[in-house]
């Protein structure tokens, strides 16, 4: 671990957490914390005339697990073309080889986050029956540190107890199997449609029936809901809403929201929001049918904007060939139907599934361009950018080092209307969007609420992520970008945050000149509730595998201690 | 037009990955320049000086450089890909992906060649004296977008796979084939000029094959329709009309449902 002092001096500083917008200052570090000095000793490095910023904080990624793997298997042809497969320089410096595009090996997915300056990642979606692997390929990823939320709401204990109202048992539930899998909180992937398609059904509004467990997706939700406040978890659960990706979806979009309405977060962790909406943009959609698709984003943003126990991340879409991967299983079958790629669906037992389908967001075919369009104006017409995430869903609407040129067109009036003249149906993408009446260009202060301090805040991550007060990891990128003169040249905000000119992690430095000079220190988050022992739900589970409904023993189930090595563990107490 | 000939000096231990033996490649170059491209030898780090002896320099532009391998090729692999003009002739075989994801221009082997010769091919012509592996002019492992053009011709033998999810161009067997001929095709020509094992036109949905000898055992989703005369690289003859892959999905065109075609020479 590092232990040497470093200053970063004299870069513009922007960090959310102190109201620090471009005001030229250092930062000091020590024993990989940032402090309020250090001696003149201190290595120096030189961030003149640049930006400086804390470590990116990625709320939604999927980039470890069994889906992901089964996405690198299915996709050969993602490896091809992907550049640095032999790149002699990493041989020669030790570091490992790396490949592909949309689904990254995993030290691709470590170097390509470091690269940009992102210090913490949050795998969104790891079936708890499959935890072991996930927490593997996490150990694999180098520098970054992560967690993974596991899945909840099609989970056969959840629907169970929340079908006879019984919160404080899902909550002793939720509490024993973040333990087992060493997760970090609640996800929430097409509530009740992903069982349902066990039957080969789906569940796409909030009141269609769950088959067998007599249970709606809006009361797994908002028993889910009640059952992370009950435990006072850091994060709040994390919805991937039912519906996604259909014309027309953002009434029930909405109707999920509203059921935040009314309910008060408990926590010890800062965060204020009880429901996060994932990759917002797949939710947000007008229209009867692919004819008529449009935007309303703008719609789900004035509800957003006004609701103010919520948080949201885009999902924006990049127009890239990319692979789409969801614990939503029935969408991904449905998406096959669409475009005749080949398909991998996976069911997991008693907790999920899992689908994988290769798909290409083309900007001269009209729906792929309004949903480019829709991802972009979430943000452009959001109020609280603290509130308001940036992400790709990676894989799924684009990879995630796309995160820069999303950043350029949200910073840069310019690029976008650039982006939008090139696509072949520029008329109709107008006409179906908002996107060309927006004038608005995001501050790199507001990139930063986006992707710093406003995702740590929402994963209850703030006193560790998201800036640079004293005593917060030390976690610091310099960034290649004139504060003074923004938007500037649109192409080099890309460039800048695709290739961090230096990025601190742990207070080590792990990249220099965008290039990777150090494997770092990972770390593995995760959340560990300790509360009185319920005998009912301990009960419940012990029958389950030695019934043989799991298909394992109860003593394969858990992570072992040696597959997350480096962990770092937050306490939460329940009281009695 | 200028000539470069590389004359082999030593076999590799491993495999020559030579994707810099193109004329893209050798394009404005010296014969020095060229030793000096780089290649792989495993993770290896190699140049084409390590293994040919290169003499002529190359035209200013792809399209006035010719290439002639003066000998035996069966270690080196990617020969001619990804070119875009000019001319490769090898005097011998050659080993795997030769002429793959080219664009234009002409590649001769006067050997054999062996697997994934021409695959995702876009343009040009790959001609091959000798016999050719599995894989002619489909596409990469996992990808849905195999050959999309030119025109691929091999006088002796291939071996399984061929034309696997081919878009368009044409691909022509001299003599026989072994199994899977334009499995998931959506376009282009394949013509076998002799006998084919099986598997013709699995999943297939649109696009032509010909088969000038006997299909050993025909796939169950072809049905015959009706029979036609028709002239196939300088042969007439007359054949049995099937469309199929009746299992597989099929667009619509005006109307009409678009079936894949295979003609099968009629028993004499």
């Amino acid at each position: 671990m590092a232990s040497g002092e470093i200053i970063v001096k004299g870069g513009f500083i922007i960090d959310p957490t102190r109201k620090i917008d471009g005001d030229v200052g250092d930062v000091a570090i020590r024993d990989g914390k940032i402090v309020d000095k250090v001696s003149s000793s201190a290595k120096v490095i030189d961030a003149k005339g640049k930006i400086v910023m804390a470590g990116g904080v990625d709320v939604h990624s999927h980039v470890a697990g069994p889906k992901v793997n089964a996405g690198r298997l299915m996709r050969p042809e993602d490896k091809l073309l992907s550049g640095f497969c032999r790149s002699g320089m990493a041989q020669k410096n030790g570091y490992r080889m790396e490949s592909g595009f949309s689904i990254p090996s995993v030290f691709k997915t470590g170097y390509d986050y470091a690269r940009m300056g992102y210090a913490f990642v949050m795998e969104a979606a790891m079936p708890p029956l499959l935890a072991p692997h996930t927490h593997e390929e996490i150990h694999d990823t180098p520098i970054i540190d992560e967690a993974a939320l596991p899945v909840f709401a099609n989970n056969w204990f959840v629907m169970e107890y929340l079908q006879k109202g019984e919160v404080e048992n899902t909550a002793a539930y939720i509490a024993w199997l973040l333990k087992v899998t060493k997760g970090y909180g609640v996800k929430v992937v097409n509530p009740g449609g992903t069982a349902a398609w066990a039957w080969g059904l789906n569940c796409l509004s909030l009141n269609d029936p769950v088959p067998y467990f007599e249970i709606t997706p809006g009361e797994i939700i908002k028993g889910l809901m009640a059952a992370n406040e009950y435990l006072g978890l850091p994060h709040s659960i994390h919805v991937h809403q039912n519906n996604l990706g259909n014309p027309g979806n953002y009434p029930d979009t909405i109707a999920s929201l509203k059921l935040a309405e009314g309910i008060k977060t408990r926590n010890k962790f800062g965060r204020e929001q009880v429901l996060h909406s994932t990759h917002l943009q797949f939710h947000s959609y007008g229209g009867e049918g692919w004819k008529d698709f449009c935007s309303k984003a703008k719609e789900v943003m004035d509800y957003v904007n006004r609701q103010k126990n919520i948080t949201i991340d885009l999902g924006c879409v990049t127009l890239d060939e990319t692979t789409t991967m969801t614990a939503d299983g029935p969408f991904e079958h449905h998406l096959h139907g669409l475009n005749h790629l080949k398909w991998t669906n996976v069911d997991v037992e008693l907790e999920t599934a899992a689908g994988v389908v290769p798909y290409i967001y083309d900007k001269n075919v009209l729906p792929n361009a309004i949903q480019w369009a829709t991802g972009l104006e979430l943000a452009l017409f959001a109020k609280d950018m603290n509130r308001t995430f940036i992400t790709t869903d990676h894989p799924n609407a684009g990879p995630f080092t796309r995160y820069p040129r999303v950043i350029k067109w949200l910073m840069s009036k310019k690029a976008r209307e650039a982006t939008l003249a090139t696509m072949k149906n520029t008329d109709k993408v107008i006409a179906a969007t908002y996107i060309h009446g927006i004038d608005r260009e995001l501050t790199l202060f507001e990139i930063a609420q986006m992707t710093r301090s406003g995702p740590a805040k929402c994963l209850g991550l703030s006193s560790v992520y998201g800036g640079l007060a004293p005593g917060m990891s030390a976690d610091v990128g310099i960034f290649d970008l004139n504060y003074k003169n923004m938007p500037g040249d649109a192409e080099k905000i890309e460039t800048a945050f695709q290739r961090a000119a230096c990025f601190i992690k742990s207070g080590e430095v792990v990249v220099k000149d965008g290039e990777v000079v150090s494997n770092g220190h990972k770390k593995t988050v995760w959340v560990k509730v300790k509360m009185p022992e319920n005998p009912q739900v301990t009960r419940d589970v012990s029958q389950a595998f030695h019934q043989g409904t799991y298909t394992v023993d109860i003593r394969n189930y858990p992570v072992r201690e040696y597959l997350a090595p480096h962990q770092s563990i937050i306490d939460v107490n329940v009281e009695a | 037009m200028a000539t470069v000939t590389l004359n082999p000096t030593k076999v590799p231990e491993l495999i020559f990955e030579g994707y810099s033996i193109n004329p893209d490649a050798f394009a404005g170059k010296t014969a020095a320049q060229i030793a000096a491209l780089p290649g792989h030898e495993g993770k290896i780090h190699v140049t084409i000086g390590d293994f040919f002896s290169v003499s002529g320099d190359a035209g200013a532009t792809a399209a006035e450089t010719d290439i002639v391998i003066a000998g035996d090729c069966s270690r080196v692999k990617y020969i001619g890909s990804k070119m875009t003009a000019g001319t490769v002739i090898v005097n011998g075989n050659a080993d795997m992906y030769v002429g793959g994801w080219m664009k234009g221009g002409k590649i001769h082997i006067k050997g054999n060649m062996d697997s994934f010769c021409g695959i995702q091919m876009e343009g040009g012509e790959l001609l091959c004296d000798g016999n050719a592996g599995n894989h002619v002019g489909c596409a990469y492992r996992g990808d849905w977008r195999g050959m999309k053009g030119g025109t691929i011709r091999v006088k002796g033998n291939a071996g399984n796979d061929i034309g696997t999810f081919m878009l368009g161009g044409t691909i022509i067997i001299e003599k026989n084939a072994f199994i899977h001929v334009s499995t998931h095709a959506e376009g282009g020509t394949v013509i076998i000029k002799g006998d084919v094992e099986g598997r013709v036109g699995g999943q297939m949905v649109k696009g032509e094959m010909y088969v000038l000898g006997k299909i050993k055992f025909m796939m169950p989703g072809y049905k015959k329709v009706d029979t036609v005369e028709k002239e196939v690289d300088g042969v007439r003859a007359t054949f049995d009309h099937y469309i199929g892959d009746l299992g597989e999905r099929h667009p619509k065109s005006k109307g009409q449902v678009v079936y894949a075609n295979l003609y099968l020479k009629a028993a004499a």
